[in-house]
Formats: C-alpha cells, structure tokens, sequence
C-alpha cells in the first residue's frame, strides 16, 4: 500500500517538474516562464519530498524532509520576485500579445522611480509634466551615469 | 514495483535536466538563463531525494537541503548584480 502511494507520489512529482521545463522551453516570456517554473517544479520537489518521508518512516528523516518542503516553499516565491524584478528594470521584452502593463504608466526607467498616481496636486502637475518630457528627450549625461553604475 | 517507478522517474527527471539546460545556453537574454539555472537547481533537488529512495541512504536529503539554500543564494546574487547593472543583453 505505502509503495503504491510512493510510486503515484515519485511519477506525479516527475510529471510536475517535467511539465515545469516543457513551460520554461515553450513560454514566450521571462515572466510567463518564471510563472510555469516556480509553481510546477516546487510542487514537484514537494511531492518526491512527501515520498522519501514515507519511504524512510523515521523521525530524523521525515523533519528533515518537511524542512526542505518549507524551505523551498518560502524562498522560491523570493527568488522568482526578486528575478522578475530585476528582468523588468534591465528591459527584458514583454510577449507581443501582453494585454496590460500596469507598471509602465508609473514607473519612469531613467529616474529608476515608481510613483502611485495619488500625489499632490502640484506634484500631479508639475511631476507628470516633467515625466513626460523626461520619457520624450534622450538620457542626459548625469542620468546615464547614474544608471550603469 | 517500485524499482520500475524509480527507473522512470529518473529518466523523466534526466529528460528534464536535458531541456532546462537547451533553455540555459540558448536562452535569450541574462535574467531567462538564471531561471533555467533555478530550475536547474530544483529538479536536482528532486532527483536527489529519488536517489535517496532507491538507496536507502538518508543522508542525502542533507544534500538537497545545501543545494536548496545554494540555488537561492544564487539567485538572489545574479539579481542584485542585474540590478546594479551587469550585461543588458547578451
């Protein structure tokens, strides 16, 4: 009984993390393959997890076990954000059929700044305006120094 | 029984390992190939637990948990170094 609960367990984790990389092939996108690879491949290792914990029924071993399923549940969530963010501010390139960006309209690239659109009325005046006008002529000297440091 | 199941889930695992790394060296720009090496990571993770199973060797999972604290710490590292600007496009 315990085996046939293994098997099902090792050939579900196998076609989790297979499916995983068939998505981080086939995806257009650094965030759409970053979204087939986290969720699929940490359910995978969480499920060959679950089974080396049935396999080996020790107390040492089944801690241990659950202590990597809880580790990679907490840091892959971290590792994908943290990439994803640093994929967008280099300038990594969206899939054409993106239907909505809600970043862009505020954050402005050069400044490296994000704004929420609920400022004061000067600054919705006077700082959307100088955006604009930032986003339209080239990178001045100064900024670009400031970026490739 | 459960040999036939290890045997194939480790050839489905190597498979895996196969496609991730066409992503890692044909990937099209920096932040894509440090997915293909996280991923890398984790399945290698999994194949490490599977060879604990048809081994009956414990002490594996030790492994897998220093590979799993490596591959964050690697990512977290090439993120900041994107970041603070490495190569744009490569």
């Amino acid at each position: 009984m315990i085996d046939v609960i293994k098997s099902i367990l090792l050939l579900t984790g196998a076609s989790f993390m297979l499916l995983a990389v068939v998505g981080l092939l086939r995806l257009p996108d650094l965030l759409t393959r970053l979204h087939a690879t986290t969720k699929a491949a940490t359910l995978g290792v969480a499920m060959v997890m679950v089974a080396v914990a049935l396999h080996f029924a020790e107390v040492a071993v089944v801690a241990r076990a659950f202590g990597v399923i809880l580790f990679l549940l907490m840091t892959a969530p971290v590792a994908a954000h943290v990439i994803g963010r640093a994929g967008y501010f280099v300038g990594s390139r969206l899939w054409s059929g993106t239907l909505k960006d809600e970043l862009r309209p505020h954050y402005d690239p050069i400044t490296h700044e994000l704004r929420s659109g609920l400022e004061g009325d000067e600054l919705v005046e006077g700082g959307l305006a100088d955006t604009a006008e930032e986003a339209n002529s080239p990178t001045s000297p100064a900024d670009d120094g400031d970026r490739s440091h | 029984m459960l040999d036939i199941v290890i045997a194939i889930t480790l050839v489905m695992m190597a498979a895996s390992l196969c496609l991730a790394f066409i992503r890692l060296v044909m990937g099209p720009s920096l932040p894509d190939r440090v997915v293909a090496l996280e991923l890398l990571s984790t399945l290698i993770v999994g194949m490490i637990g599977v060879i604990a199973i048809a081994t009956d060797v414990a002490s594996f999972l030790d492994v897998t948990i220093v590979m799993a604290l490596m591959a964050f710490l690697a990512s977290i590292g090439f993120a900041r170094f994107l970041e603070r600007g490495g190569p744009r496009d490569d």
